[in-house]
């Protein structure tokens, strides 16, 4: 049986990878990328509780978490594509208008 | 054994491949190590006996996140995305935070294991596995008794959200 703190290394390792891909990619739809990696590694974290302590909530709540991401993948998508067909740009420090 | 093989090869896979979504140039390549990634978590999913999740992960993220990803990274097109710069001037920022974070598990860590009195509040009661034998029927049990309103809360975010991507997405805004 594999340790629980074992999950939690591994969730906190993609958890980290996902915010430096926040932090220094410039293309809008590989930070919306690196934000799914970041609610993967909660997930990851939910359901290694859920088997820790022998519970079935933390997978609802994983499944709620997916649920989000969907829809945040989709707003997210439909917005970028709108930007581009006005501005011809999915460069994240280029978007720096709101109104033109 | 099987069980910490399993966990090794998926746990480094997902490593691996998240790390190469957040450098690849190209956007496509990193959607295609994006669903390594994702297909990994799913195993690790399947390695903590939570089939219904393994199955829901590979429906709903390798089969239709992924897809929506790449759709849109063909409509926004690549030729000229691929001659700019893909990284900005914050890598000391993101080092700086990421140091940051991992240092403060590690210290949470370090304090749980030195103190007993922090072990004692942190140490959970450990279930065993064997609770969640019938994972399906058990998270729809649980789903639908005791997370039925948080459910309908969610069907109406997947409802706002479907008219908002329809709406941006139109030609004219």
């Amino acid at each position: 049986m594999i340790p629980t703190s074992h999950y939690l290394f591994l969730s906190l390792a993609l958890f980290i990878i996902g915010v430096i891909g926040v932090l220094t990619r410039r293309n809008v739809i590989i930070i919306l990328m690196s934000i799914e990696l970041i609610l993967n590694a909660v997930n990851i974290n939910l359901v290694a509780f859920s088997r820790h302590l022998g519970q079935v909530d933390g997978q609802i709540f994983a499944i709620f978490v997916i649920t989000d991401a969907a829809a945040e993948a989709a707003v997210g998508l439909g917005i970028i594509i709108a930007f581009f067909r006005n501005r011809e740009t999915v460069l994240a420090d280029e978007m720096d208008i709101l109104k033109w | 054994m099987i069980d910490k093989v399993l966990f090794y090869f998926f746990a480094g896979l997902a490593v691996v491949s998240a790390i190469l979504v957040v450098t690849r140039r190209n956007a496509v390549h990193s959607a295609i190590f994006l669903i390594t990634a994702l297909l990994a978590t799913a195993g690790i999913f399947l390695q903590l006996r939570a089939e219904f999740l393994f199955i829901v992960q590979i429906i709903l993220y390798v089969g239709g996140i992924m897809v929506l990803f790449i759709f849109v990274i063909m409509l926004v097109n690549l030729d000229v995305a691929l001659h700019q710069v893909q990284f900005n001037r914050q890598t000391w920022v993101a080092g700086i935070l990421a140091l940051a974070l991992g240092a403060q598990v590690a210290l949470a860590f370090r304090l749980v294991q030195k103190n007993p009195q922090g072990s004692e509040i942190l140490r959970l009661p450990r279930g065993s596995a064997a609770q969640l034998a019938p994972n399906t029927e058990l998270v729809g049990r649980t789903l639908f008794q005791n997370y039925m309103l948080p459910f309908e809360i969610a069907s109406i975010l997947l409802l706002v959200a479907m008219i908002g991507a329809v709406v941006m997405a139109k030609r004219k805004v």
